[in-house]
């Protein structure tokens, strides 16, 4: 009687080491994959204002106005060329 | 079989023997048990320090600083990482093949990185702040001696155009001018620690603590329209290109919330590359430099005139015959008027008649409302540099300069002061505090400075300055009602005034219910014209046309094509 229970609490002790081991792997796992997400959110980040800057370069009114105005031959509308609503 | 027996089994070893060796084995597990008590107990911090050194790493959380937008959210200002290459001299031994191939990468000349690398120092930066994908192919060149450095660099998309608004940082990311310093304590970003296990390879596998909390930089929304900045800015331009002038300004506000839509200065620089600089560039001239208004100060008076029952919108006041003598001194105007109404002071801009309105009120009245109105003291937007203009205290005017301050010299205000003192008419009487960032409930109705039907009779004669037989037809606008007044000072240098001038005109729109103020300068226009109704005013009405049909304000005049070709504008004083 003494051993079996001897016995089964040392098979309970060593599952429970192992279960510790194993779930100890598995956090540092999810952390290295933490890590990774993170690392991803800021080159993400980073990539978005690159984005951001090269939109307001890209539509800076400077180049539009040269744009609308060497390419496409627009100007703004004569004074008698605007209509508006009736007063 | 009989076990042999053994002679050695016999023989009866003395007793100390055996006492000695237990003895020794006992002392032996003493020193063990004494020695781990020593580790653990008294050495346990130490220990422990020396081993999470070998695992643990604080690692360095770096805070963006924030970017500026504009009220619309467009980017003004963003920091982005870049990295900086350095090389350790005496690592760094290239083949000749090498150098070049690196020089083409960085776009260096190979003699200069060649006299680099044969520095004695044992740091040198090669390049600094170079995009990361570049970064990434001089990495792969695998260089010995050559090393990278994250950095962040702050790009501004818009360039010249808002460069004096937003300002630039220095080599740490930290604001140094404009909005960049003004803002300082909101933008930048406080960078952290944070403690972490490590792996043999290197990957973090736990957190163990932040040490220190990073806090990322704010955003910050101005009050700028870059679409108005745009058309203040290329105006503003071509007027100080036409009229070779020496430099200028022009500030947009919103009548309404005291906003600072557009604020654009030349000359202007590109914040992106400050390489050559001048201190001519880096002025922010509607802050920091005061100059004597001229005749846009003169509504300021007569409203006072109004405001305190001395004269009526009708009121005639004799300007003939155009000169005026006070004690030793004589003004007059550049064209003498006759009989004026005080409205007619205003449309025709005269010296003499704005004078007479001053001498009838108190310097200590005159002075107290130059003092409301802002004038004489800096705005303290936070913008380094902020000039506060001139206003002497009122004990010390003689009549001479009471009548001469009426008409805008001997006073001086920034081109800043002089927009927001416009609210005043622009807003029924009340002044409201400025803002560069966006507001987004309008301020309730601020300090007053007239009344409201002072602010209107006041409107009514402004408008009058615009129309035919005022000094600046040529700042109407098609389809709205325009109200302002045009400014032509002769400019002081050491104490003598010179032939030179500053043109001004503040003025806004729509006069039934005003949304926008604009007010421009123009130094030292020399290319033939130089009163501010030919000069400034063209440039008022350019940006408030468009500024107006940008915001959608709905027109609140009849669209009828502008005469002005046989309209010659009346002279004006200076």
């Amino acid at each position: 009687m003494g051993v079996r229970l001897a016995f089964a609490l040392l098979v309970a002790v060593l599952v429970s080491a192992l279960a510790v081991v194993s779930s100890n792997h598995g956090a540092r796992k999810l952390v290295g994959a933490l890590e990774r997400e993170q690392e991803r959110a800021r080159a993400l980040e980073v990539e978005w204002g690159q984005l951001q800057l090269e939109q307001s370069t890209w539509a800076a009114h400077a180049r539009v106005e040269q744009i609308a105005r060497s390419q496409l031959g627009m100007h703004p509308p004569r004074a008698d060329r605007i209509l508006g609503p009736a007063q | 079989m009989k076990i042999a027996r053994s002679p050695l089994l016999d023989d009866r070893l003395p007793i100390w023997r055996a006492r000695l060796v237990l003895g020794l084995l006992l002392a032996g597990s003493l020193a063990l048990v004494g020695r781990a008590l020593w580790l653990q107990g008294v050495q346990r911090d130490f220990l422990i320090g020396k081993g999470e050194a070998r695992y643990e790493r604080v690692l360095e959380i770096h805070a963006t600083r924030g970017r500026i937008l504009d009220r619309n959210g467009e980017a003004l200002a963003v920091s982005t990482p870049v990295r900086s290459v350095w090389a350790i001299p005496e690592d760094a031994r290239l083949s000749p093949a090498q150098l070049r191939r690196l020089a083409a990468l960085l776009e260096a000349d190979p003699r200069e990185l060649a006299r680099r690398l044969a520095s004695e120092r044992n740091f040198v930066f090669l390049k600094r702040r170079i995009a990361p994908d570049v970064a990434r192919r001089v990495a792969d060149l695998k260089l010995p001696g050559i090393h990278f450095q994250d950095e962040h660099r702050r790009y501004y998309p818009s360039g010249e155009v808002a460069a004096h608004l937003l300002g630039f940082t220095g080599a740490e990311d930290v604001g140094q001018e404009g909005i960049e310093l003004a803002l300082e304590d909101h933008l930048a970003g406080k960078s952290g620690a944070r403690r972490v296990i490590k792996d043999r390879r290197g990957q973090v596998v736990e957190d163990v603590e932040a040490v220190r909390v990073p806090r990322e930089g704010r955003d910050v929304v101005l009050a700028l329209d870059s679409r108005l900045q745009f058309l203040a800015y290329s105006r503003l331009r071509q007027a100080v290109e036409a009229h070779q002038a020496r430099a200028g300004g022009i500030v947009v506000l919103d009548a309404r919330t005291g906003e600072v839509l557009a604020l654009a200065n030349l000359p202007t620089f590109n914040p992106n590359n400050r390489s050559r600089l001048s201190g001519a560039q880096l002025r922010n001239r509607a802050f920091t430099d005061a100059f004597e208004p001229g005749s846009t100060f003169k509504p300021f008076v007569v409203a006072q005139g109004i405001e305190r029952g001395r004269v009526g919108f009708d009121t005639p006041i004799q300007t003939a015959p155009g000169r005026l003598t006070i004690g030793a001194a004589t003004i007059s105007d550049a064209h003498p008027h006759g009989l004026l109404s005080v409205a007619q002071v205003i449309q025709k801009s005269s010296n003499v008649g704005t004078a007479k309105i001053a001498l009838d009120l108190s310097a200590e009245d005159l002075w107290s409302l130059f003092d409301r109105l802002g004038f004489g003291q800096p705005l303290k937007l936070g913008f380094p540099g902020e000039a506060g203009g001139r206003l002497r205290p009122w004990q010390r005017w003689r009549p001479i300069e009471q009548a001469t301050m009426s008409y805008g010299h001997g006073i001086s205000v920034t081109l800043i002061q002089l927009a927001r003192a416009y609210l005043a008419f622009a807003r029924d009487g009340d002044l409201i505090p400025l803002s560069l960032t966006r507001v987004d409930a309008p301020p309730a109705a601020g300090a007053r400075i007239y009344s409201t039907q002072t602010a209107r009779a006041l409107r009514v004669m402004l408008e009058m300055a615009v129309q035919p037989g005022g000094t600046a037809p040529l700042a109407q606008v098609p389809g709205y009602r325009v109200a302002g007044k045009t400014g032509t000072a002769n400019k002081l240098e050491g104490g003598v005034y010179t032939d030179k001038y500053v043109s001004s005109f503040v003025g806004f729109a729509p006069a039934s219910e005003p949304r926008l103020l604009i007010a421009v300068m123009i130094d030292e226009p020399s290319a033939g014209q130089f009163y501010g109704g030919a000069v400034a005013a063209p440039v008022f009405a350019a940006v408030m046309g468009s500024a107006l049909r940008a915001l959608g304000v709905p027109p609140d005049d009849a669209l009828r094509p502008l005469q002005l070709a046989d309209v010659a504008p009346a002279r004006e004083e200076m």
